[in-house]
């Protein structure tokens, strides 16, 4: 009931692999590596999918590619959503200030900062657009993404607040349909772990965490480990204005690639 | 100098009109009188007086995103979905006190509660809370907010009405997306782990 405020020391085990399950994740990582030329923010060769979703039926099934492990994923690709956007505009943060301008923003500097470090982007929405839920879903499923975080923005609470999806985790098996809307129950044990990533990064960066689980559409379609990041004021004093500071975004920016990071290594490692 | 028969038409005329006249103020009154025995409103049971009991509310607190159980003593009615919308009135009522932790907008927050059994379980019930479209529509947007709110609602029926093991939203009658933007009420949330979905029918537990 409670959610933790206290930042947690990042206790992810550090697992040991085989050398012959490294060898074969490295022969395959090498087989994908992206072709020479190719930006980093292009999008992944594309992988097939069974069903895409329409997004004028809310529920649709779609057929797992993998039996109850997540599928080996090729390459380290994030996959950004930045909330809302067209009419949409989120929440009202202020006079002018709009949920779908800030997250917008924050999502153009954390998609630079993991450009500079070598990771792959993925945007849902680059621009002031409006895709639907089951549209962000897809993309990101498509891209069959190591992390994909989903960034909203509030004027209640403080620092950055961090769900996974409130779905009971499930294992499907490889004949078995996974519902569209809980398909993110298959990687909620991932998500666990990247938010643990993402919560130290942002303790070490001295921004308050708040850390809950939650009912959330796109999340709850993912089937990458995912995570709905929403910014909120930098303390209690400072009010909503504190989200339109660039340094504050780049702050947050940030410790979110430096989790993203951490979350590279982490995710090679899972078992 | 007017004929005799004539006379005699026209006093039987004149008779005719006011035997008339009594006759429809006659009807009238019966018909008064049968209005007024369907809107009777004389009481025809002893009122009861009840006396304020102790419940719990789990309140929500923003900064910390903590729900916090609350004793507090208010008068219930005796029928289950009345205790759950009173439950929930009071609940919403602390949230728009001055210095609330969860600040939300004053005014008709329920519209109302319906308690529907749910298949194959004898003691257990799914609750329909139907919140008015002003509430959402002042409701703070965001997840933290959003979710707070609903869990907050879930927990508080569960820890009064035990027999309540899910919740579903509605807005005015009408099922919505979300509350502000962003917490699903298109799922139904479970009350006994009111942080935990269930999954939909053909789901996997």
């Amino acid at each position: 009931m409670r959610w933790s405020k206290q930042a947690r020391s990042r206790n992810s085990p550090r697992l040991l692999l085989t050398i012959a399950f490294a060898s074969a994740l490295t022969g395959l990582a090498q087989t994908e590596s992206p072709r020479p030329g190719v930006s980093q923010t292009d999008a992944p060769p594309p992988v097939p999918v069974p069903f895409v979703p329409d997004s004028t039926k809310p529920a649709i099934l779609t057929k797992p590619q993998a039996p109850s492990a997540p599928p080996i994923q090729l390459r380290f690709v994030v996959v950004l959503d930045p909330g809302h956007g067209g009419e949409d505009t989120g929440a009202k943060l202020g006079p002018g200030t709009l949920e779908k301008d800030i997250v917008l923003s924050i999502s153009t500097r954390l998609r630079a900062l993991l450009n500079a470090k070598g990771i792959p982007v993925i945007v849902t929405r680059d621009a002031d657009t409006s895709p639907t839920a089951d549209d962000r879903a897809a993309i990101a499923n498509r891209a069959k993404a190591a992390a994909c975080l989903s960034l909203h923005a509030t004027a209640t609470g403080t620092g950055v607040h961090l769900f996974t999806s409130s779905l009971t985790p499930a294992n499907y098996g490889r004949d078995e349909f996974i519902p569209w809307n809980e398909a993110q129950a298959t990687a909620n044990t991932q998500s666990v772990r990247l938010a643990s990533d993402v919560n130290t990064a942002l303790g070490k960066g001295k921004l308050p965490v708040l850390l809950g689980r939650t009912a959330l559409r796109p999340l709850n379609s993912f089937t990458c480990p995912a995570l709905a990041v929403e910014f909120a004021p930098v303390n209690a004093g400072s009010g909503a204005a504190s989200l339109t500071d660039s340094s504050y975004q780049q702050r947050v920016a940030a410790a979110l690639a430096e989790a993203l990071v951490a979350w590279r290594v982490d995710w090679r490692q899972r078992p | 100098m007017i004929p005799r028969y004539q006379r005699i038409l026209f006093s039987i005329l004149v008779l005719g009109c006011i035997v008339l006249a009594v006759l429809l103020l006659r009807l009238r009154e019966r018909a008064q009188d049968r209005m007024q025995s369907v809107r009777d409103e004389t009481p025809m049971e002893a009122p009861i007086a009840r006396v304020p009991e102790k419940v719990q509310l789990l309140l929500a607190n923003d900064s910390d995103g903590s729900l916090v159980a609350t004793q507090r003593s208010i008068t219930l009615p005796a029928d289950a979905p009345s205790r759950a919308r009173v439950l929930l009135e009071s609940l919403l009522a602390e949230y728009a006190k001055p210095n609330s932790t969860h600040p939300l907008p004053s005014g008709v927050a329920v519209e109302e509660v319906f308690l529907v059994d749910l298949p194959g379980s004898n003691s257990s019930s799914i609750a329909v809370v139907d919140l008015s479209a002003a509430f959402a529509q002042g409701h703070p947007s965001g997840i933290a907010p959003e979710t707070l709110t609903l869990l907050s609602i879930t927990g508080t029926l569960h820890a009064n009405l035990p027999e309540i093991a899910q919740v579903r939203f509605l807005i005015d009658g009408q099922t919505r997306d979300t509350l502000a933007g962003h917490a699903d009420l298109t799922r139904t949330y479970i009350a006994a782990n009111p942080d935990v979905d269930i999954p939909a029918a053909g789901g996997r537990p």
